[in-house]
């Protein structure tokens, strides 16, 4: 079986997309880089934005369909907007999750309302790619997440993969789902390699995995924190801790009984999310437990997430802010105290 | 200038049913018959009609909270309007909009923006999309002259002109953002001058004349159809109403709201109604006509039934399990 990295299963994926659907169309900054209008585009040696994701698409598929755009994010929002209502897939790349501030209201008041607001005729089968996560050394502005400013947004669903398989899986998901999707890109998983077969189909959105089967303790993780859960797991294997974790890999809509199954089972729970802790995924994930499993509890649910901050800079400030192994571990073994 | 007798009829129908349907929504205002906001057109009676008239059934335009004149130009149905605006389960959104969100998409409406300025990307992206899919709709996105200081209207200019995308961005200079006059904001003189920057070509016209806004309308989708080209169109029209019914318009002079009506939309139509050889039977047929649909409108929109609270579940998404909704 190939194995790929997460940016050459998605780079994957939107070839494939390409291929079976020309209605499906990129745009966004730098997705290809170019030089003057014609004389140097559809060069091989095409940026392919920062990480260099959509790299070839352009020589592919022409720049018709790649379209570079200008630093313009509420331009070409509002572009795919109108695009995917009238009969295209339009794919948008938001370069950082970050840069949501310049063009939220068109996902949060058009992409996402224009079904309900008029009446459930026009679907807006759009996906936005954007990149996330802290680890980066990039700074405030280039390292939230920002899940749960989405995941809050009626309309809109959410989608935040860990590894290749599931890049590719769920992103040929999205795409031809009819639904305006979120399609959350972290940094530091993109060079991360897994086993992908060829020919992958779709993987439906709204349906959780479970990463390690385990009796003692669940562990909801949340992208990149799976890495840690998974090390955290491996770890507290030699102590004879068996840890169950559960990756929800999408977050509207949520596969909410795969949660509660497993802490039916286990009866205690640490959810493990890299955004700040207010109105996080890690506090509606906390709720909707409590609410739901409140009998089958034996511990408190423990939320274990980034401060109340922004995301700094420097190294030893920047790996405080970030969950780790350490943490989680001394978070379970609190809670297996009880 | 050409235009055959049935558009000229049509024309003139649309111009009194708006108004009549406008002053209609002002009167059930004032009694506070209906919920919500309400935001009325009178005197944008002749851009709305006029570039109307010069599209097809079936092309694409973006509207504003504004937005009564534009739906019933496009011929969406008048009971549907009304209806939704009475918050009806009949209504045009099913009663999901409101007043400020009345639009058809199978009329060809991309949608009824309470953002300012949501509109133009909104319009770009459908106009993009005629172009990779060979497309002959055209696309026209209605904005006001508050718009014009807002960067998305920046942002949608400068990508259509980059992509060579053939559209309208018809601006709608009534002389007041809200409950602030433009020159209080603006120091350009001319809104058209302002799309330059992106070497557009633009066009002024005078809003209060539905012949000149329908022969400018006209040419400019020819043109920018022609040379790939967005054109940007400012048209002067004056906005009797308030931002909102309830407005107290203090900020509206007396005599300006006088002098403009000098230049009334309808009151320009009348006159020109003897160049197009209608007889005063004719024209007040149409009226009638205008005023008959209006009154069977709101008749047919007190009698229909509210929706029920738990349709209010549906349509947020094509797809979505059920029970994650309530």
């Amino acid at each position: 079986m190939p194995i790929l990295t997460v940016k050459e299963a998605i780079n994957q994926a939107l070839v494939e997309s390409f291929t079976n659907d020309k209605n499906v169309i990129l745009m966004g900054e730098d997705i290809a880089g170019g030089k003057g209008r014609e004389q140097y585009q559809g060069t091989q040696d095409a940026w392919g934005g920062p990480f260099g994701v959509t790299q070839g698409l352009l020589t592919k598929f022409g720049p018709e369909r790649v379209r570079d755009t200008t630093i313009a994010e509420a331009g070409f929002f509002g572009a795919a907007v109108g695009a995917a209502m009238t009969g295209l897939r339009p794919i948008v790349e938001l370069m950082y999750v970050d840069f949501a501030g310049v063009c939220f209201d068109q996902l949060m008041n058009q992409a996402a309302k224009m079904r309900y607001m008029f009446g459930g005729k026009q679907n807006v089968p759009m996906v936005v790619r954007t990149v996330v996560g802290a680890g980066f050394r990039a700074g405030s502005e280039h390292s939230q997440t920002l899940y749960s400013l989405y995941t809050h947004i009626p309309g809109l669903k959410v989608v935040a993969p860990y590894d290749a398989i599931d890049a590719k899986g769920l992103l040929l998901s999205s795409i031809i789902d009819n639904d305006p999707v979120i399609f959350m890109e972290h940094k530091r998983l993109y060079m991360t390699k897994c086993e992908v077969p060829e020919n992958l189909k779709p993987i439906p959105l709204g349906k959780g995995r479970i990463r390690k089967k385990g009796k003692d303790i669940t562990i909801v993780a949340i992208q990149r924190m799976n890495l840690f859960a998974e090390e955290a797991a491996n770890l507290l294997a030699d102590e004879d801790i068996e840890c169950e974790i559960i990756d929800p890999r999408t977050y509207s809509p949520l596969d909410e009984s795969l949660i509660y199954e497993s802490v039916k089972k286990t009866g205690k729970v640490i959810i493990i999310d890299e955004s700040n802790p207010k109105c996080s995924l890690a506090s509606e994930i906390s709720s909707l437990i409590s609410e739901n499993c409140f009998t089958d509890l034996k511990a408190p649910i423990l939320k274990l997430t980034a401060p109340h901050t922004p995301v700094p800079f420097s190294p030893p400030m920047e790996d405080f802010y970030i969950p780790s192994t350490k943490k989680i571990i001394k978070g379970i073994k609190t809670i297996l105290k009880y | 200038m050409n235009i055959d007798q049935n558009k000229l009829n049509w024309i003139y129908k649309k111009l009194f049913t708006i108004r009549f349907f406008e002053e209609r929504i002002k009167k059930i205002a004032k009694e506070k018959l209906v919920p919500g906001y309400l935001h009325t057109c009178i005197g944008s009676e002749a851009i709305c009609v006029g570039v109307m008239s010069a599209l097809n059934n079936d092309d694409w335009i973006s509207s504003t909270y504004r937005n009564h004149g534009h739906a019933i130009a496009k011929n969406c149905e008048l009971k549907e309007i009304t209806s939704e605006i009475f918050g009806r389960s009949t209504g045009i959104c099913k009663g999901k909009g409101g007043s400020m969100h009345i639009s058809d998409f199978d009329k060809g409406m991309l949608g009824s923006f309470g953002i300012v300025a949501a509109g133009p990307p909104v319009v770009l992206g459908a106009a993009l999309q005629e172009k990779i899919n060979k497309g002959s709709k055209n696309s026209v996105t209605f904005f006001g002259d508050g718009a014009i200081h807002n960067g998305a209207f920046h942002e949608a200019a400068g990508l259509a002109k980059l992509w060579d995308i053939p559209m309208l961005f018809v601006c709608e200079n009534n002389g007041y953002a809200e409950a602030t006059a433009t020159d209080w904001h603006l120091n350009t003189k001319n809104l058209s001058d302002i799309s330059r920057a992106y070497d557009m070509i633009s066009y002024r016209g005078d809003g209060n004349n539905v012949f000149e806004v329908h022969e400018i309308t006209k040419n400019a989708l020819i043109e920018s159809k022609e040379k790939n080209t967005p054109i940007f169109i400012e048209f002067k029209n004056y906005r009797f109403s308030g931002q909102y019914e309830g407005d107290t318009q203090l900020y509206q002079p007396l005599e300006e709201i006088n002098e403009a009506k000098k230049n009334d939309p309808i009151k320009i139509a009348l006159e020109k109604a003897i160049d197009y050889k209608f007889s005063s039977i004719e024209i007040n047929n149409l009226k009638k006509q205008a005023l008959n649909d209006v009154e069977e409108a709101f008749k047919f929109a007190e009698t229909q039934p509210w929706p029920k609270p738990e349709d209010s579940l549906n349509d947020v998404y094509v797809n979505y399990p059920k029970n994650l909704i309530l």
